[in-house]
């Protein structure tokens, strides 16, 4: 007997029309149409998605966490990026 | 990661973080005794819910009617559900599905001893869902806000489909202590055979759980074990006496000054010996377990042949 896993698939879904499809957890399925089943039976018992979408996670690059300061730092210094930086005049309306 | 106090070692920033409320990710540093603790917690917990889908399948073709029988089917398959989400939460750690599993199997894993006592009659189904269900809930609430980011989100969702099962229980409790007085009777043995047993799920005494203080500074266990059982105490006997049920424990009583109950010992002897596999279930729960394994083991391995078969089809195609 070949002691072998069925590969790991990552599941995202939209939980209803218009929303993004959001990552819910994992399951393990031989392949792509048995993931989408699987998926199916574990995270949408109770109408839970519109629409599933399955990747095996071995596809997923992440960013690395030690690197996380790093890598996100320039964004900090970046206040200007945010409407809250501008004072607008207390008599401007509708901005 | 996010750095709190850059001069201390590794092990403070991550306390650190854990006492700011910050969740751990998988691939953030971590003690080797969290990651192992956690893997063994979690594991320990999906396997609960595995096995727990045995005294239940015991009865879903015996249900007494059509309604129950889906229900208790919803139930069991929501259970195998919780086990996904918890294998694949311990599975962040660095553990195999294929080792948890062996562990399980071998006996070296753990699960929770309620599931290895005997379901005998329908009111059992009230039981369990009542009050086994409701016990775990007590327990899964607080692990909302675990700081194991994975293992948190598992429990949100274990969380959210567990009212039901405590609900269908004490359905099934009510409708049999309204029903006929055989019917109220067989509720009444149920719940004597089940309470005390419920009680043990909570685990030990503090006195005698050395291992909650350093759980509770990592935030993987929020209650300890007696805060829990007296919560669940508090809870279980007033709708024990709505159903006009007493629970069989001569010691319950209120007490005025703690706001709370007073009740008696658990028999911490039947309790170490359940755990040690000596309870009545114990080998066939097991044996169910390896039986159900083994017996699919073809299956398994057929999937993953035609996959392979179906993916080089494909290639050659292309
Ligand atoms: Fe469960
Ligand atoms: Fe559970
Ligand atoms: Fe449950």
């Amino acid at each position: 007997m070949i002691q072998q896993e069925w590969p790991l698939w990552e599941v995202f879904i939209r939980s209803k029309q218009g929303l993004d499809h959001k990552h819910v957890g994992s399951l393990h399925a031989a392949d792509a149409a048995m993931a989408m089943q699987n998926a199916r039976d574990v995270y949408t018992r109770r109408l839970e998605g519109v629409s599933i979408w399955v990747v095996e996670s071995r596809h997923i690059h992440a960013s690395n966490p030690d690197e996380a300061a790093e890598f996100f730092e320039p964004a900090a210094d970046k206040v200007y990026r945010h409407p809250t930086f501008y004072d607008v005049p207390d008599s401007i309306k509708h901005m | 990661m996010e750095t709190l106090a850059p001069d201390l070692s590794p092990e403070a920033q991550f306390q650190a973080r854990i006492d700011a409320d910050i969740r751990i990710e998988p691939k953030d540093w971590m003690p080797e005794a969290y990651r192992k603790t956690l893997i063994r917690q979690i594991s320990q917990h999906a396997h609960s819910e595995l096995v727990g889908m045995l005294p239940e399948g015991n009865w879903i073709t015996r249900a007494p009617s059509l309604k129950r029988k889906a229900i208790l089917l919803a139930k069991v398959q929501d259970e195998a559900g919780h086990g996904l989400y918890l294998y694949s939460a311990a599975e962040t750690l660095g553990t195999s599905r294929d080792q948890m599993l062996a562990d399980l199997h071998s006996g070296k894993a753990k699960y929770s001893s309620i599931f290895n006592y005997p379901t005998l009659s329908w009111a059992d189904m009230g039981c369990v869902g009542w009050l086994v269900d409701g016990a775990a809930i007590l327990n899964q609430v607080p692990l909302c806000r675990t700081s194991y980011g994975p293992y948190a989100r598992a429990m949100v969702r274990v969380c959210k489909e567990e009212s039901f099962h405590q609900r269908q229980g004490f359905e099934i409790m009510q409708t049999l202590c309204e029903g006929a007085p055989v019917q109220k009777e067989m509720a009444q043995e149920a719940l004597n055979r089940w309470w005390w047993p419920t009680l043990m799920m909570f685990g030990p005494k503090d006195a005698d759980s050395p291992n909650t203080e350093q759980s509770m500074k990592w935030r993987i266990k929020r209650f300890t074990n007696d805060e829990l059982r007296q919560k669940f105490v508090d809870m279980m006997v007033p709708q024990a006496e709505f159903l006009g049920l007493k629970v069989p424990d001569d010691k319950v009583q209120w007490n005025e000054e703690r706001q709370a109950y007073d009740f008696g010992e658990v028999d911490w002897e039947e309790f170490w010996n359940v755990v040690k596999g000596n309870g009545l279930c114990n080998h066939e729960r097991l044996q169910a377990r390896v039986q159900a394994h083994e017996e699919g083991a073809w299956v398994r391995e057929a999937a993953l042949a035609h996959a392979a078969k179906r993916k080089e089809r494909a290639a050659v195609a292309a």
